[in-house]
């Protein structure tokens, strides 16, 4: 078999230095970096197990409204926490949309933001890949790309990142801690995942032993909360990667937009921050000319990387339905099919 | 012979008949619990561990591999190459008949399409057999692959699926055509599917000697062990096949294919008993799948909306080395009434593993594209769907001239269109909204299948203590043979369910045919049926020619066998107990035989299907395009129903793979290499539960007297044909889109 040390540290510290070691890798739920293992694609010499470092798993709600959410968080246990989830609706719907329930209970917040693509050229270990070998060249060009990127990509990488979660936390100004031997730093989220420009292996800024041991909400986002929804399409009803999705929250006031938050998945190979289309939207009136000018603004910049044109329109409708939705109001409970465009809409038809 | 311990008794077994009951899975216990015991749980003491290396290319040439490291890695006891593969008896290139398909077992170092096995790594553990597998890294000459339904010149096959002719013709359709008042004429493409069974293909060999026990999922035990003595040059008898269950075959276990034959030869190579399973992607290559398909529909009618051609030429690819031919263009052959009829088929030889029967082989491509076409022809008559079809009414079967053994499918469209609310349905397009806006269509698909026999036989026992023994090599892919022919051997020997044993699963059992072509029930269910009427005549001979007997004497009157006692059948208040009558004879048992085969009379004299009526509503996104089937409606005339629970099941999962065939299911190829991109159940998607929310099969009332004696036809691949086609038509019926090309993506509905 293909032998790897598997060490299971008691302390952040002690883990942090296990896993500066060349090859060596964290290990969480496994959710991916198992499918990964057995694939080839990943095969590190040293799994750092951090399962049982003491006080990563907590959701700490800050007085003023702020949360901070330790890495070892599961995504249903962080998606179901009543607190949680009603100052950061547009969060827990994302994370309700993404994989299985099983996987949910396993998967944990690090391994969110720490999961790899799932471009086929990636995973096909008879494909060149640069994102697996670097200089191999890009066998996702030229193949089988319609829900690769449109946005941000590069001649050596036209990959996506898979994440529902992280498109909300890019759009409510997320930041990530992480642990280094050099002590702790915090990277705002969008920040955090690299663009592939030339170097598509170096996928975040992390450096060898890092470790992300929470993410951070401010209390700002929560003033979102009213107007704040996550919308994921995909071609199966449920348990399907985003084709496209869209994170979007308004502040409102006085039935104008007062502020605006929009990030998009399945475009880029991180969450996309749409800025342009929040200014856009600053003091609008919430009506469908505003949200489709928003629309364009985030699609600004968007080009085929293939056979995917048609994504940079749908992209546009689901930036402007999110928004449609997100000025609806947030409902009462996540759907029954969170952020699923078969999800009843609260109140008036978003559709016309 | 059969140490598979099945709940005897459910809770609500009745007195009286067994056929006809709903009984639950008497092998539900079993694997609810995690006790059903599939191939890959059996590990025999000194089990060794196979591992497949297979190609990364489509074609060309393997020129090595890295032995050392392989053979070098802790654990690995032997990997096996064409130079050091045992030697085989039997060609496997050969084609002893139709049914032998080729299969790649080392035998050269040719390749000829991805994941082909190229080498087999044998260790102490799967994880080095795996590492093993991984460390070989094949060297390749490689040659250009040839892909897609353009990729190669087409040719023209001899015959199209089991043996029909690649065309055939009624009528004159160009004149049928030039005739007509309204014409259509359509090109509709299906892509590749996988079967992609929960179970991967597995087996676990062991020698001794030269006889052989092996477990392995199959739905053909005995062809299968015809195969192995063929390429082994050993006598049938000798091996032994043990497959009581399987997790899923759809035809990709029917016939032995080359991975088994691997695990077979590695136990020879290293003298140790050997498990081999497939990985989910290997399943991708030589274990077959259904071919892409591309058909051009050209219909007529007249000014009334009759039929007055139908024409269907299809294309499809096979492999280069083995011959399947979909045969998609042949539903139309009994389906709606028409003067004029023309199939035909062509085909391309791609770089891929060799097409196989995939649940309804040629029905379920054809249907979509014959139901999608009869759609847009009622919508160029101007008439509703339901009405089209009634007026295309086939009183005979159009190919043949011959009448229907039994035909309900009148009472299908009635029953199916009243439960769905048909009639309300507006007659234009991209009428009706939900609530929040969403689009929302109906549309609906006529379903069709051969009633098939294959021949399969039975033994039935009465045993001295008033119990019966029934045995057939039968096979449980998870539709329920465990309990369904249980119950036809408790009526066949006139005992109650919880007073026989059903010995099944085996290969030492009598041959029960294959399962497939959704004739396992009719064709093991009738041997059964007449071994236990032999069993039971024999009985009758005894009691009633013994002055003993309170049924000395009733030869011409007759018996009848009911809940363990023959009756006398003009005075039931005579009778006598099985054990009773046994013991009088002083026979510790008597046995039956029974086989179970089509009546080549009834087949020249009648056209033997089943029938069906899809209704189905999607919900459709204006804007986005995404699809979701929301409510199904089938109505299905297939003869007796011998488990209606079991039937339901069988037809909801058939509208299930309907709906994954419209929406969903389809291997991505990458065009330049011929390698599938999406080799697993993450991106090869098929429905999950919220992707029909509601489903509901209607068991529609059919007598037929002349399909087989006990009145069966199949229910295991109907339910497919009809719904994809009526997915396909209710997307249409929500946005006025016409997709003819499946699966229907959303970038095909949105516009842009």
């Amino acid at each position: 078999m293909n032998s790897f040390e598997f060490v299971r540290p008691a302390t952040v510290a002690e883990a942090v230095a296990a896993a500066s070691a060349p090859g060596a890798a964290y290990h969480a739920a496994g959710t991916n970096l198992l499918d990964l293992m057995k694939g080839g694609v990943a095969r590190p010499t040293r799994l750092v197990d951090v399962n049982r470092l003491p006080g990563l798993d907590r959701i700490e709600h800050a007085p003023d409204g702020g949360v901070r959410v330790g890495a070892l968080v599961r995504n249903a246990d962080l998606a179901h926490d009543p607190a949680f989830s009603r100052r950061f609706p547009a969060v827990a719907e994302a994370l309700l949309s993404g994989a299985s329930a099983q996987l949910r209970n396993a998967a944990t917040v690090g391994g969110n933001l720490l999961q790899r693509t799932r471009c086929a050229y990636f995973y096909d270990l008879a494909s060149a890949c640069n994102k697996r070998e670097p200089g191999a060249g890009c066998d996702a060009r030229g193949g089988e790309n319609r829900l690769h990127a449109v946005l941000g990509w590069s001649g050596s990488c036209i990959a996506t990142h898979p994440s529902d979660f992280c498109v909300p936390l890019a759009a409510l100004g997320a930041t990530v801690e992480i642990e280094s031997k050099a002590g702790r730093r915090d990277v705002p989220l969008l920040d955090f995942h690299r663009l592939p420009g030339a170097a598509p292996e170096r996928e975040t800024v992390l450096e060898p032993g890092d470790l992300v041991v929470a993410v951070r909400l401010p209390a700002e986002a929560a003033r979102f909360a009213a107007h704040a929804r996550y919308l994921k399409v995909r071609e199966r009803t449920s348990y399907a990667f985003a084709v496209v999705s869209a994170a979007a929250a308004l502040r409102m006031e006085a039935g104008r937009i007062a502020e605006a938050r929009i990030a998009l998945g399945g475009v880029a190979l991180k969450p996309w921050r749409a800025h342009d289309a929040e200014a856009a939207l600053a003091g609008a009136q919430p009506d469908a000319a505003s949200f489709r000018r928003a629309a364009e603004a985030a699609l600004t910049g968007a080009e085929p990387s293939g056979g995917n044109a048609f994504k940079i329109e749908l992209a546009r409708r689901i930036v402007a339905r999110a928004l449609a939705m997100a000025a609806g109001g947030t409902p009462e409970r996540v759907p029954a099919l969170p952020a699923s465009p078969f999800a009843p809409a609260p109140g008036a038809s978003v559709h016309v | 012979m059969s140490d598979i311990a099945l709940t005897s008794a459910p809770a609500h077994l009745r007195h009286g008949s067994s056929i006809g009951q709903p009984l639950t899975r008497r092998d539900g216990p079993l694997k609810v619990t995690g006790e059903a015991r599939y191939a890959a749980d059996n590990h025999p003491p000194g089990m060794l561990f196979a591992v497949l290396a297979v190609s990364t290319v489509a074609r060309g040439r393997v020129l090595g591999f890295d032995l050392a490291a392989a053979k070098g890695h802790p654990g690995v006891v032997e990997v096996m190459t064409p130079v050091n593969r045992p030697p085989l008896a039997g060609d496997p290139d050969g084609k002893e008949s139709p049914f032998a398909f080729r299969m790649d077992v080392l035998q050269n170092d040719r390749v000829r399409y991805p994941q082909q096995p190229v080498a087999v790594v044998i260790a102490e553990t799967l994880e080095a057999a795996t590492e093993g597998a991984a460390l070989l890294a094949p060297r390749y000459e490689a040659e250009p692959a040839r892909v897609g339904l353009d990729g190669a010149e087409p040719f023209a096959p001899k015959v199209v699926g089991a043996g029909n002719p690649a065309s055939a013709r009624h009528g004159d359709v160009e004149s049928g055509l030039r005739a007509a008042s309204h014409r259509l004429e359509a090109t509709y493409e299906t892509p590749a599917q996988y079967h992609n069974a929960m179970e991967p293909h597995a087996i676990v060999a062991a020698w001794d000697g030269d006889t052989l026990s092996i477990d392995t999922p199959s739905q053909g035990m005995a062809l299968t062990q015809a195969r192995i003595a063929g390429l082994f040059g050993i006598p049938p008898a000798g091996i032994t096949i043990r497959s009581p269950f399987l997790g899923g075959g759809f035809g990709s276990k029917g016939l032995l294919n080359g991975p088994q034959v691997l695990g077979i030869l590695a136990a020879r190579l290293v003298g140790r008993p050997v498990k081999l399973v497939l990985r989910r992607e290997q399943m991708y290559g030589p274990v077959g799948h259904r071919a892409p398909t591309r058909q051009t529909i050209r219909m007529g009618t007249d000014a009334g909306g009759a039929f007055t051609a139908i024409a269907n030429q299809a294309r499809t690819a096979t492999s280069t080395f083995d011959d399947f031919i979909e045969p998609a263009a042949d539903v139309a052959h009994a389906l709606y009434a028409t003067p004029a009829l023309l199939t035909g088929h062509d085909a391309v030889r791609l770089d891929t593993g060799t097409p196989m029967f995939m649940r309804a082989p040629g029905e379920a491509p054809g249907s979509i594209a014959l139901e999608s076409a009869v759609d847009e022809m009622a919508e160029a008559c101007g008439m509703d769907p339901l009405a089209f079809r009634l007026k295309n009414y086939a009183e005979v079967e159009p190919s043949s001239g011959r009448p229907f053994s039994s035909k309900a499918l009148r009472e299908c469209y009635a029953q199916g269109a009243e439960r769905f609310g048909w009639s309300r349905r507006p007659l234009a397009p991209r009428r009706m909204r939900d609530e929040a806006g969403l689009l929302v269509g109906w549309g609906m698909g006529t379903a069709i299948f051969p009633a098939l026999m294959f021949a399969g036989h039975a033994r039935a026992v009465l045993k001295a203590d008033g119990t019966g023994v029934v045995e057939t090599g039968a096979h449980d892919m998870g539709q329920g043979a465990w309990t369904a022919l249980a119950q036809i051997a408790a009526d066949g020997l006139g005992l109650p369910l919880d007073r026989i044993e059903f010995r099944s699963g085996h290969s030492a059992l009598p041959d029960a045919g294959l399962a497939g072509g959704s004739a396992h029930t009719a064709t093991a269910g009738v041997a059964i049926d007449r071994a236990g009427a032999d069993a039971i005549a024999k009985l009758a001979g005894l009691a009633t020619r013994d002055r003993r007997s309170p049924l000395f004497g009733a030869g011409n009157a007759g018996v009848v066998a009911r809940d363990g006692r023959l009756h006398r059948r003009d005075d039931e208040a005579r009778s006598e107990g099985y054990a009773d009558i046994l013991a009088r004879a002083g026979l510790g048992e008597i046995e039956g035989r029974g086989t179970g085969a089509a009546d080549p009379a009834a087949q020249a004299a009648f056209a033997m299907h089943a029938h069906g009526a899809v209704f189905a509503e999607v919900k459709v996104d204006p804007e986005f395009g995404q699809v979701r089937c929301t409510r199904l409606v089938g109505a299905f005339a297939a003869g007796r129903v011998v488990n209606p629970r079991m039937v339901r099941s069988q037809y909801k999962g058939g509208m299930v793979w309907g709906v994954s065939f419209a929406l969903h299911e389809q291997a991505v190829t990458d065009g330049r290499t011929g390698r599938v991109m999406n080799a697993n159940l993450a991106e090869y998607h098929v429905p999950v539960n919220a992707d029909v929310p509601s489903l509901e099969a209607i068991l529609v009332h059919e007598h037929d007297p002349h399909v087989n004696p006990l009145g069966i036809k199949g229910v295991g691949e109907i339910a497919i044909t009809g719904t994809a086609g009526a997915v396909a038509n209710a997307v249409w019926h929500a946005t006025g889109v016409r997709c003819r090309h499946f699966p229907i993506g959303l970038e095909q509905l949105i516009g842009v």
